[in-house]
């Protein structure tokens, strides 16, 4: 019998820091098989975040960028202004992108910028230890909402792929997860597409995937899966917002 | 080339574009704006990139992600927006890309005022954003040295791998003056394939590049630091510009100023010249690496009796000229910082005042 299984080109050897139970290392995984199969390793740069995923340059074999907190759509943009025949990704959280990014991912979007965005929501920041993110949901606790989200004070949870997709620019919006092995095969389609339309330089991709975080959640793996799907899939629910055909 | 008559900021666009710069992107304020207009029509004559960002902020990282890739850039902009992008220098510097920034400066703090100033000496040459990097930072005294200072950032840009600054004041930017390009000029070929994200298939090569500014490690850290601070060294070693005025005289005083402030110091001293009052300048061309030497051997000469800073600024550079002095002589400020410039016979009154005392 052959070797039915390998790992992506497109991932290096090294181990991740990532926390047992997080979904980063499924969508790191997809990203790179997405790569594999365009065959575009070699024209590609990445753009790493500041947050959990900071250090994706060790695990993604290909040139890569390392930006300011928030500041990767600005820098996918200069790669691709200067650079059009190269392909661009940001991976970027939701503390990175919804909040102190937000001014540079909605002009990327509204500019029809030809990159592809990866965007990891498990509605907390990861690295700097469970604080609030503003897809963090209504009551959930977090190191700086102790007693739960007060939507009073701090407003409701940001829904990405709805805002993105209010602007009249043609673009890719989509939402996935990777919760279950059924979603994952979906989001693989999904941030395939977007890869597609980047190539065919056709409009701005962004595909959000609803993630976990057991260890700032407080939870099991087995439990965060649960609470994703119940809680969160809920608010931010799954499906193709807008594509550039329409 | 015949010269032509030009406003600086519309020169400073030109001068990019002539030293090989095919990538602009930049925000509007005044009082740099004309950059962007011009370029926003020059650039897609040579086929090259202009882009207006949504923030100053968003511009530094356009920067810096083209800078990454090898990419000759630049940006321009004034006080207020250098703030903003100074996050980013920090990153560029950090990071070790080679760019250009211009910053037309206009008084502050805050909003301050939109005619001409010198109070962003100390962001350009001290740090502005955050951690240990210096700027190498050009001050040009007109709209000639400001195209020739300009086509030559990038290649010490490059030499260097860091960010280079070019500093005007407003009145160099909103001015016309008559300018030349020099038709000889040649980019010094650049060798980025050991460092710059320009895709492994543009190198021909399965070694993939990291463009990075996050050392967790302390020796790491330390050890990139050592590097960076090895290329500032040498800039205080190779890149130090300045002119000295008058300075074959046996001056009483010596005056150090730059930019649109050291031509009004000129004028003042071919005055008092005429007078039988001898006053030299020491006129830095470049702010980091800052003439030191100069500086020191020129308040040494023994008929000088006096050192003053003249800035439009409430006495930033006097610190360094201070520094640089070492007590040989008395060093005092004079200048001003509301968008006014002193004129010569303020300039001359203030001098033989100094003299009197």
């Amino acid at each position: 019998m052959g070797k039915t299984f390998s790992k992506p080109e497109a991932l290096t050897d090294a181990h991740t820091h990532y926390c047992p139970g997080c979904t980063h290392g499924i969508v790191h995984r997809l990203v790179a098989e997405v790569i594999d199969e365009l065959g575009i390793r070699e024209n590609t740069v990445g753009i790493a975040p500041v947050g959990c995923a900071v250090m994706a340059y060790n695990y993604f074999d290909c040139d890569f960028q390392e930006a300011a907190h928030g500041r990767a759509p600005a820098m996918a943009t200069g790669i691709k202004r200067v650079r059009p025949d190269l392909m661009a990704f940001t991976y970027q959280g939701d503390g990175d992108l919804a909040s102190i990014g937000m001014g540079e991912i909605v002009h990327a979007a509204n500019r029809g910028e030809k990159f592809t965005t990866i965007f990891i929501n498990n509605a907390i920041y990861g690295m700097t230890g469970g604080q609030m993110a503003p897809t963090t949901m209504p009551g959930q606790r977090a190191t700086t909402a102790p007693a739960g989200r007060d939507v009073e004070a701090t407003g409701m949870p940001i829904r990405m792929c709805e805002l993105l997709s209010t602007l009249a620019t043609p673009g890719y919006i989509s939402r996935q997860t990777v919760l279950k092995p059924k979603y994952v095969n979906k989001a693989k389609k999904a941030i395939k597409k977007a890869f597609e339309y980047q190539k065919e330089n056709r409009c701005y991709s962004f595909v959000e995937i609803v993630s976990t975080c057991p260890t700032n959640w407080g939870m099991t793996p087995l439990d965060s899966l649960k609470w994703a799907e119940d809680t969160l899939l809920p608010y931010y629910p799954l499906g193709e917002f807008k594509t550039p055909e329409e | 080339m015949a010269k032509v008559l030009m406003k600086g900021n519309e020169a400073i666009g030109e001068a990019a574009i002539r030293a090989g710069c095919k990538n602009y992107f930049a925000y509007p304020i005044t009082p740099q704006s004309e950059v962007a207009e011009y370029l926003a029509k020059r650039m897609p004559e040579v086929d090259g990139v202009f882009l207006q960002g949504e923030s100053e902020v968003a511009v530094g990282y356009m920067i810096f992600g083209a800078a990454a890739c090898g990419e000759r850039v630049m940006t321009t902009s004034s006080s207020p927006g250098v703030s903003l992008m100074s996050e980013a220098i920090s990153y560029i510097a950090g990071a070790r890309c080679p760019a250009v920034f211009v910053n037309i400066m206009r008084g502050g703090p805050g909003l301050g005022g939109i005619l001409p100033s010198q109070a962003d000496y100390f962001q350009a040459t001290k740090g502005g954003g955050h951690g240990d990097y210096r700027l190498l930072v050009m001050a040009p005294e007109g709209v000639q040295e400001a195209v020739d200072m300009t086509m030559k950032a990038f290649d010490l840009a490059e030499k260097y791998r860091g960010p280079v600054m070019i500093m005007g004041d407003g009145l160099i930017g909103q001015m016309m003056e008559p300018v030349e390009f020099p038709e000889d000029f040649t980019p010094t070929p650049m060798n980025n394939d050991d460092w710059a994200t320009s895709g492994m298939a543009t190198r021909g090569t399965d070694k993939r590049n990291l463009v990075k500014s996050l050392f967790l490690d302390p020796k790491q850290l330390n050890d990139h630091n050592l590097l960076l601070k090895a290329g500032y060294d040498r800039m205080r070693q190779e890149e130090v510009r300045y002119e000295g005025y008058n300075t074959d005289a046996e001056y009483k005083l010596l005056i150090v100023s730059y930019g649109t402030m050291s031509r009004v110091c000129k004028t003042a001293i071919d005055t008092m010249k005429e007078e039988g009052l001898e006053i030299g300048m020491v006129r830095p061309q470049t702010l980091f690496p800052f003439p030191e030497q100069a500086i020191h051997d020129a308040a040494a000469k023994e008929s000088c009796s006096h050192v003053v800073s003249i800035e439009l600024s409430m006495g930033q550079m006097v610190e360094d000229v201070d520094r640089c002095v070492k007590g040989q002589r008395p060093v005092t400020w004079y200048g001003e910082c509301g968008g006014d410039i002193p004129t010569p016979e303020e300039i001359i009154d203030h001098v033989k005042s100094l003299l009197k005392n």
